[in-house]
């Protein structure tokens, strides 16, 4: 494909999505959480860019307002909301090294090449831009997955839930000029209610088990097939 | 239009009122109050339904299909807030393991939930199903970690997250459909709307349809319980309160079913001049039997009593998939019928266990023994329902699995060995672990306690009248919905 040749505001929303692919990568990889938050933020960035640029091409007032909502709530809202469990929960210090890093960064890799394969079919009546896009939207939103299932750190997963939004949001943005208003606003509800309730998790979690390294939480499974003293709630 | 409103909205009212209300003891009559007018709206949409054919308007549409899992939905809604009502008193006042706040909580979200099943059912916009199935996570969520006990925050935990991540790609999936649609939709054409679409399917994109409906089906299907991701499953049904794992198995499921089942009628439409129409059914059916194996299995060496039957939930949800994928009238038929007798049953049971792990003051099997001597009418209700759900006669079970049988036989027969088997190993499964906790020799100091079995002997005679005469007007209805789903009617 020759990007050159493409409208400049092609170009740009091309640039942009690359560069929120990048950021999914450091998103999987950043061990320090701090900074695994404003990589966060920056994605949340880059995709109210492109919905915003892509307003401006389209002249779509809903789309304007999309970008409006994803820049408030998730360059905004969400990681002060996570920035504030963090000091309130002393993990400001906290790494949380991959396991694996070679092996990880392989398999996200490896689903960059896989959600290019599943666009495919998209090509033949898209132009190759928005082809590009959907398939950079769906590797975000698989190496948000990704990032849930190699990371141990509560929050490190809710980092890797709400990337899945944004490769979401992408995908909507970039195929089809957004979704109608209406379903935009609740999803963001949902979104903004999911991460209320990912904080009262957390007091939670650090109250009872005393950590937030999820390994820990994998009593349920043994638990039921040990004989044990402790008695199961009813 | 008016019933509409009232079936839908009451809920949504009663949320944001039973959300005020610190008096335990009046928000467990309200939420029982709310359940009723509900149903009443409901009925209200069911008769109109079948004396007018279809609704259908810009945001909504009642047809066949949906109206019998909304009346469904609030019948079981109202039963299980009969059962709750008592129950979870006793929870707060007597082993104070909910305090006032928990159950403001617990009230207001059996409401939210409710509206949520409600809204999922009767929309016509697909992003507005997405919203609401989500938000039945959302509502549900808290309420698993009610009792706030280690192991109940972990399965909340698990259940939000695979549910969050699962439902995830059910978006992708309508986004990719939102895709296919605008290139066939002239501009300012709603293309999440599922009638619209269904009258466009065959001109959308085949190739765009099948990545969506697979990125659907992995969506609701984790929703449904389906192998290989229904292990939040047994985890929330296990640590939540009860009447949430009554409302879970016998609703969330089944709206989760249904949208997956919508979805399969758009890619089936979409797929017809394509080289593989049969697809969408294909991959239900392998999802399906996998889940019912699966499921019948895990019924063995079960500990906890609550577990024990969210497996046999997920090995139902199975059989129910397997039939749609089978399609046909006939499959169609029992699918659907199944999912109606499996919620009646299925809840009934749950609130006998509730009772059950009352008496014993455990979930654990092995010490819920000799209920029959302590407490006849919850032993006997816990037997009749487990007769129900492993498929004897006379019950509704029976004749939804016997027709499912005997649609598989005609049109796969060398996998109705596999259907047999798998019966089987569940009756064993269920049977090895309800015998000695029903007949067994009953502990010295146990007692019975306050059970309110009206529900119960409401569902579990309803699933017997189903099982020996299904009623003219349901069958017709059900065959209504079977048109629609396959296209023919089985009468």
């Amino acid at each position: 494909m020759n990007f050159s040749a493409l409208p400049l505001l092609d170009q740009a929303v091309l640039v942009l999505s690359a560069m929120a692919l990048f950021s999914a990568f450091a998103l999987l990889a950043q061990s320090r959480l701090l900074s695994a938050i404003h990589v966060f933020a920056w994605q949340g960035a880059l995709v109210a860019a492109v919905a915003a640029l892509t307003g401006a091409a389209s002249g779509d007032v809903n789309l304007y307002i999309s970008a409006a909502i994803t820049f408030v709530l998730k360059v905004l809202l969400i990681p002060w909301m996570l920035h504030r469990l963090v000091r309130r929960l002393a993990l400001e210090r906290q790494a949380d090294p991959l396991p694996y890093p070679a092996l990880t960064l392989l398999a996200g890799a490896a689903i960059v090449v896989f959600a290019d394969w599943v666009a495919a079919p998209v090509a033949q009546f898209e132009h190759s831009a928005t082809r590009n896009v959907i398939a950079i939207s769906l590797a975000i939103v698989l190496l948000g997955m990704l990032t849930m299932v190699v990371r141990r750190q509560a929050l490190a997963q809710v980092l890797g839930f709400m990337a899945i939004e944004n490769g979401l949001f992408l995908a909507a943005v970039a195929s089809t000029h957004g979704m109608p208003l209406v379903v935009e606003l609740g999803v963001a509800f949902d979104v903004l209610v999911a991460m209320v309730l990912f904080g009262v998790f957390f007091l939670q979690i650090k109250d009872s088990i005393d950590t937030l390294d999820i390994d820990r939480l994998s009593q349920l499974a043994s638990s039921v097939e040990q004989d044990e003293d402790t008695e199961p709630p009813r | 239009m008016i019933w509409l409103l009232l079936t839908v909205f009451t809920p949504l009212a009663g949320a944001l009122l039973l959300a005020a209300l610190p008096r335990v003891t009046l928000a467990g009559w309200l939420n029982l109050a709310l359940c009723a007018l509900s149903l009443v709206g409901a009925l209200g949409l069911a008769i109109e339904v079948l004396l007018h054919g279809s609704l259908a308007g810009d945001s909504f549409r009642v047809d066949a299909f949906n109206v019998y899992l909304v009346v469904l939905t609030a019948f079981v809604g109202l039963t299980t807030a009969i059962f709750s009502r008592p129950y979870m008193y006793y929870v707060h006042s007597e082993e104070k393991r909910v305090g006032r706040n928990g159950m403001r909580l617990y009230h207001s979200m059996y409401q939210g939930f409710l509206f949520t099943m409600l809204l999922a059912l009767t929309t016509d916009n697909l992003g507005i199903l997405w919203v609401a199935v989500e938000g039945a996570t959302l509502a549900t969520v808290l309420l698993v970690s009610l009792y706030r006990t280690p192991a109940a925050i972990e399965a909340a935990w698990k259940y939000f997250i695979l549910c969050g991540v699962g439902i995830a790609q059910a978006l992708f999936g309508t986004v990719a459909l939102y895709f296919a649609a605008q290139h066939v939709l002239p501009a300012g054409a709603n293309g999440l709307s599922w009638s619209t679409l269904y009258a466009i399917a065959p001109q959308l994109e085949p190739r765009v349809m099948v990545v969506a409906f697979v990125f659907l089906l992995v969506g609701y299907g984790t929703k449904v319980g389906l192998v290989p991701l229904h292990s939040w499953l047994p985890d929330a049904h296990s640590e939540g309160p009860t009447p949430m794992s009554a409302v879970l198995s016998g609703l969330l499921l089944n709206v989760a079913l249904y949208a997956v089942v919508r979805m399969k009628m758009l890619t089936d439409a979409a797929l017809v001049h394509s080289s593989a129409p049969q697809l969408a059914g294909h991959l239900l059916m392998g999802f399906g039997l996998l889940t019912f194996l699966v499921g019948a299995i895990s019924l063995h060496k079960r500990r906890d009593i609550k577990r024990l039957f969210s497996y046999s939930s997920i090995e139902h949800m199975g059989l129910m998939t397997f039939g749609f994928g089978v399609g046909g009238p006939l499959a169609t038929f029992a699918a659907l019928l199944h999912m109606l007798v499996h919620s009646l049953t299925k809840s009934s049971i749950f609130i006998s266990v509730g009772h059950a792990t009352h008496i014993a003051h455990s979930q654990r099997i092995e010490r819920i023994r000799g209920l029959i001597r302590t407490q006849p009418a919850v032993g006997w209700s816990l037997l009749l329902g487990v007769v129900a759900i492993a498929g004897f006669p006379p019950f509704g079970i029976f004749t939804s699995e016997f027709l499912l049988l005997v649609a598989t036989m005609q049109a796969w027969p060398w996998l109705t060995p596999l259907l047999v088997l798998g019966l089987l190993v569940a009756l064993a499964g269920l049977f090895r672990a309800v015998q000695p906790m029903v007949f067994g020799a009953a502990p010295v100091g146990q007692y019975p306690v306050r059970a309110n079995m009206l529900p119960v002997i409401l569902q579990l005679a309803m699933v017997l009248v189903l099982g020996i005469a299904i009623p003219g007007v349901l069958a017709h209805w059900l065959d209504q919905a079977t048109l629609l789903i396959s296209g023919r009617p089985l009468l």
